[in-house]
């Protein structure tokens, strides 16, 4: 899955880093990919991520238990669980945002290929530009248009120098909106359906080119039809991107994801190939959760 | 054998007619002043009102035409304006800090505190303070306009700002999340999402503290002083509607009386349209309370 020859490509860093930050090697593109599949964009690996003895707490309260796993390239692993359980808990660890609640922090290795994304010379910015979020709740910047939705990726993130108007062209097509929305671009975001919104979000999100995506229960407030969409989009992306997903629905990590982790009151049960957790789970509670004797 | 649903009880509905007729009668009578002071001020000052009311200074002469109040609605237009430059962009500022930064930290709650003390001040109290601070130390002359707003701007701060950091507030997490997610950091998440985002109800923030400034007498009182000419020169003495009326009010001439009626009546209307339009930039917010 890696290319070596991808490797002495450098991620861009601010330069307020205060000491030469860890290299983030660059997304690999890998032309026999490409000619296999869509033509039209660049076909790109994503990363792996591993977690070491992740440990998370809100306060005193101990979220996530010693959890270590781990998250192949160009896979969708989908993290399921009852409410409280502790995944999305670990989605927000995976890019930081978990420190920006007042209280919370944790502990333990997080690393995206070998790099430790919580390294105190790492930039935050520039980890979470590398690993991208999708929201519960469809939330497109209601002051911007459509256009600017996509772009604000770009602006927030401080990225110049790119061609806007291909790369929101680009990212509304890798989102399937892009037929939708090609007319009114200057439109307000908001003035879109709910799947609409939640397409124009991961356009956003893919706009920065990130190596991961992140979904925390992205199809919880769409309706049926809109949430097979985004299950059609997130098979397409995993051939770009790596996919980490947060799903409260069980037939959701069935049909999308390749593995499947089980977490349970905030530590890990099982981690398997989601065929195989789904029809011979080896511990006794992922059965019980599987089957729908809880949830 | 009752029935299943048994009719109200003659008690029970002569209760509550009672109680309807005695919170009409209290709505009532609090509207009573109000209505005597709309009433009164159409009656006096729409009797002022002319052309050359609006486009003459006061002359300041005992006898004969007393004059308009041109220069007072030019004096406080400019001062008001000033004390909003001074006052909006500092206020925001203490409201950003507030909520973006200082959250529930231990400093940010003593900000809060003090806001709501200075909120409680009296206008007068800093009328004296600013006539103690720079009117009798004497820095850039002694009453002069800007002294003035920079009361009218304390007197705003904490309007300012407390608003905001409700407006602000109502800016849901998830926008600051999803932009943060997106590798943005946070100073730019505030510029180009929060405050955009928030910008309409700051703005009405702002335009009802202007209405509560702009009719202040006591600040102006002692650091801005009377003249009857019109001057734009901030750094001088200048009149204001509020000073034009106390001053008018105690003469003995009821002509001079009757231009503090219209003055007042003038008053009332500048800051009726400031808070109409406070009320309509809030209609067109995203964020409702």
């Amino acid at each position: 899955m890696t290319n070596p020859e991808a490797e002495e490509r450098v991620m861009p860093m601010p330069d307020e880093a205060p000491l030469a930050p860890p290299h983030i090697p660059a997304r690999v593109r890998e032309p026999a990919a490409r000619a296999a599949g869509d033509a039209r964009r660049p076909v790109k690996a994503g990363r792996a991520m591993t977690l070491e003895g992740l440990n998370a707490w809100y306060g005193t309260t101990h979220a996530v238990k010693d959890v270590s796993l781990s998250y192949r390239a160009n896979e969708v692993t989908a993290m399921i669980g009852p409410s409280g359980c502790g995944k999305s808990t670990v989605l927000r660890c995976l890019n930081r945002l978990h420190e920006e609640i007042r209280g919370a922090h944790s502990e333990g290795r997080v690393t995206l290929d070998d790099l430790d994304i919580n390294d105190p010379r790492v930039d935050v910015t520039a980890v979470r530009r590398a690993i991208g979020m999708v929201f519960q709740k469809p939330n497109p910047f209601p002051t911007m248009s459509i256009f600017d939705n996509v772009a604000a990726g770009l602006k927030l993130a401080g990225i110049k120098g790119r061609r806007t108007e291909e790369v929101v062209e680009r990212s509304l097509r890798g989102a399937g909106l892009w037929d939708e929305v090609k007319d009114r671009l200057a439109q307000p975001g908001i003035g879109l359906s709910g799947g609409q919104q939640q397409r124009l979000c991961i356009a956003r999100t893919i706009a920065v080119e990130p190596e991961v995506i992140l979904m925390d229960e992205p199809c919880s407030a769409l309706d049926p039809i809109a949430t097979l969409k985004v299950e059609e989009l997130i098979t397409e992306l995993k051939r770009d991107y790596t996919i980490i997903i947060v799903t409260h629905n069980m037939q959701q990590a069935a049909r999308v994801s390749d593995t499947t982790a089980f977490f349970y009151l905030g530590e890990l049960v099982e981690h398997a190939d989601t065929e195989t957790l789904f029809r011979t789970p080896a511990n006794p509670r992922t059965e019980e959760s599987v089957t729908g004797k809880f949830s | 054998m009752t029935p299943v649903l048994a009719a109200i009880s003659r008690r029970r509905r002569a209760t509550d007619h009672a109680a309807r007729a005695a919170t009409l009668a209290l709505t009532l009578v609090a509207l009573v002043p109000l209505f005597l002071v709309v009433y009164y001020l159409l009656e006096e000052g729409l009797g002022a009102f002319s052309v050359s009311f609006f486009t003459t200074d006061p002359t300041g002469r005992f006898l004969g035409d007393p004059g308009g109040i041109r220069s007072a609605i030019v004096g406080t237009v400019l001062i008001v304006v000033v004390a909003t430059a001074i006052a909006v962009p500092l206020g925001i500022g203490v409201a950003l800090y507030l909520v973006e930064y200082g959250r529930r930290s231990a400093f940010a709650n003593v900000v809060r505190y003090f806001i709501d003390v200075m909120t409680g001040v009296p206008s007068v109290v800093f009328g004296l303070f600013i006539y103690i601070v720079l009117v009798v130390s004497q820095i850039g002359g002694t009453f002069a306009a800007w002294k003035g707003a920079v009361a009218l701007a304390l007197l705003m701060l904490p309007v300012v700002a407390r608003a905001s950091e409700v407006v602000l507030n109502l800016v849901p997490d998830e926008l600051r999340e999803s932009a943060l997610a997106l590798g943005a950091p946070r100073w730019r998440v505030v510029l180009r999402v929060v405050l955009p985002t928030a910008a309409p109800g700051l703005l009405t923030g702002s335009m009802l503290a202007i209405a509560r400034a702009a009719g202040e007498t006591a600040p102006l009182l002692f650091t801005v002083a009377f003249v009857n000419g019109v001057s734009l020169d901030i750094g001088q003495r200048m009149n204001s509607l509020p000073l034009q009326i106390f001053n008018d009010v105690g003469q003995a001439q009821d002509r001079l009386v009757q231009r503090a009626w219209g003055a007042a009546l003038t008053l009332v209307l500048m800051i009726l349209a400031v808070t109409l339009a406070a009320r309509l930039v809030q209609r067109r917010s995203r964020l409702q309370p």
